[in-house]
């Protein structure tokens, strides 16, 4: 049975209102200081020498359950996930052991020296490039977000899981891509008229292979050889990623070896039984690629408990949409009934992921948190009972609706679906 | 040496650069990459195969030669009949996509035979990909297709007749893009 809860705009707080109860400090009085030992009253950090330098860092031990959660068919291990802590996390980038992974048949072993790309097919000269050649080439950097087609899949459940945010929520990430714009190579390859779309496939166990539209990888796609300012992670595409700003994770192609211009598409498997979104009609949306815009509040949510009543809590999380920037995120805590605007980090970059945050006072009541994030397009993110009315419930794929967490009179958190 | 020398000046350097028309703002680089018409005809640069079935590789296989080698290589996690187990199920259900409990099985759902031979060929068994040979693939198409009567039971299945196939679900999708 759920009780009303309080209206959102009495519940989030102007930064001017934090006094009164929450101020109750006073100055320590001044002790007579005579023969001091530090080593006593010092923490031993700075009363010994530290540890030795690292040729490569790690995280503290003491983070050493901030790690990406595996979801794996045990009579196929390469085949699964692993979701993105953001729960965890803080700030909009997303560090490289921690980006999500959608592998289809495991991470590949693959020697730079010895690994090329192709580009063939309705060109005037194929052409091959090795990975020194391709370090040779003007370089771009893109910070956007890169978000499975199939993330938040368990939305489309007529229960709503419990589970941490982003282990139903984390197969996105957002890192600093940096490569060759793929629009030189086809260039320098010369782009027959007949071509409109380009098949491409992949180096790994599975011979990943998808058709993406010319006009895409002409716009903004890279050839990502760097991931936040190193070479990639072998299980982010090393040596060579297709990274399309705002597009789906399949269609950035991990461990690239090929890209063919063609015609029409190949209706490769992962573009017609997969990342295909069936609808009530029993017809299927194929090729919808931009993901649209989305939000999660990370914290407060599911699992977590807020320790002092009352209390004041920075409620935080993020925002993206693939087709542009995110203009404004909107927070509830009760259950969209009313919405208040929370604050953006800046910069805000287009199909990058935008953190938002907003003080709430909680005072033991029930509330259910929200958030609604709206892009440069107009798109405003849909609840979870309109994206169901237009696309039913076997969809599987492109979730994008509101994320609901309840709080209860004592509170925990919980993952709820209000509608 | 002279700062200003050691920067290249793009009137120097046009035979380095690719210029095309309307692009006023191309940087300056060298072309690097490597003639590759040798490469494109080679059976390892032309894995795709298109709905019209271009490049499908010779050979052929029957839906009885493809049970047998169901059984051997695909049961494990495929189930026996092909119904499903760790892994999808890969028949029956067709007609089941307006329902309320819809199955996407290779039969029900996909829009190609051509691209079951193409996704067997590149990722199946996931154990041990390519290990299949081109007789081996066509007999398993034909095993699948055979189960729901897509094709019927003594049909050989090779370059020439998978792509004549047609799927139940041919015209189930609508793409959205561009929008």
């Amino acid at each position: 049975m759920k009780k009303a809860p309080l209206e959102s705009r009495r519940q989030f707080l102007h930064y001017t209102a934090l006094s009164g109860a929450f101020a109750g400090f006073s100055l320590p009085s001044l002790a007579a200081q005579t023969a001091i030992d530090y080593r006593e009253i010092l923490p031993q950090s700075m009363t010994s020498a530290g540890g030795d330098f690292s040729n490569y860092g790690q995280p503290s031990p003491y983070e050493s359950k901030i790690i990406r959660w595996i979801s794996a068919n045990p009579d196929m291990p390469g085949n699964g996930v692993s979701w993105s802590p953001l729960h965890e996390l803080q700030g909009t980038m997303t560090p490289n052991g921690l980006h999500y992974e959608r592998h289809h048949n495991g991470v590949p072993d693959i020697d730079p020296a010895t690994h090329i790309l192709l580009v063939d097919g309705l060109v005037d000269k194929p052409l091959s490039f090795t990975i020194d050649a391709l370090k040779r080439y003007p370089m771009q950097s893109r910070i956007c977000f890169i978000e499975c087609g199939g993330n938040s899949n368990s939305s489309w459940h007529s229960r709503p899981i419990e589970t941490a945010a982003a282990y139903a929520h984390g197969l996105v990430s957002n890192a600093e891509w940096t490569g060759v714009p793929v629009k030189y190579l086809l260039q320098e390859a010369g782009i027959r008229n007949e071509a409109k779309w380009v098949v491409a496939e992949a180096a790994d166990a599975a011979s990943l292979n998808v058709s993406i539209p010319l006009a895409k990888l002409l716009d903004d796609a890279i050839l990502a050889l760097y991931q936040n300012g190193e070479r990639l992670r072998p299980e982010n595409g090393y040596p060579l990623r297709l990274v399309l700003p705002g597009w789906e994770g399949i269609t950035n192609v991990k461990w690239l070896r090929q890209l063919r211009l063609t015609e029409s598409p190949a209706m490769t498997r992962d573009e017609t039984a997969r990342y295909t979104d069936l609808m009530p009609d029993g017809s299927a949306r194929q090729f919808s690629f931009e993901m649209a815009a989305k939000s999660l509040i990370t914290s407060p949510s599911h699992g977590m408990s807020l320790p002092d009543n009352p209390g004041i809590y920075q409620l935080t999380g993020l925002a993206w949409s693939g087709r542009g920037k995110i203009t404004r995120v909107q927070v509830s805590a009760d259950g969209g009934e009313s919405w208040v605007d929370a604050e953006l980090q800046q910069p805000v970059l287009s199909k990058a992921f935008t953190r938002f945050s907003l003080p709430w006072q909680w005072q033991g009541q029930y509330a259910v948190l929200q958030s609604r994030a709206t892009d440069d397009t107009g798109y405003v993110q849909p609840s979870r009972e309109e994206l169901i009315a237009k696309r039913g419930r076997h969809g599987y794929y492109h979730f994008n609706a509101i994320i609901s967490w309840e709080v209860s009179e004592d509170g925990t958190l919980y993952h709820v679906y209000p509608d | 040496m002279a700062l200003s020398i050691m920067f290249i000046r793009i009137s120097l350097t046009l035979a380095l650069l690719c210029v095309l028309p309307g692009l006023a703002a191309q940087p300056l680089y060298q072309p690097l990459g490597q003639p590759a018409a040798g490469l494109s005809d080679k059976p390892e640069w032309n894995l795709t195969i298109r709905p019209d079935g271009g490049t499908l590789p010779a050979g052929s296989g029957n839906a009885a030669q493809g049970k047998l080698l169901f059984e051997q290589h695909c049961a494990a996690c495929h189930g026996f009949g092909a119904i499903g187990g760790s892994a999808m199920p890969l028949i029956g259900e067709v007609g089941s996509l307006n329902s309320e409990y819809p199955e996407k099985t290779v039969n029900s759902y996909w829009p190609y035979a051509t691209t079951l031979f193409d996704y067997i060929r590149r990722s199946m068994p996931p154990s041990d990909p390519y290990a299949l040979n081109s007789n081996q693939i066509y007999a398993l198409c034909a095993y699948i297709l055979s189960q729901d009567g897509i094709i019927k039971a003594d049909v050989e299945l090779n370059a020439v007749t998978l792509p004549q196939v047609t799927m139940p679900n041919r015209n189930g999708f609508s793409a959205i893009y561009p929008q």
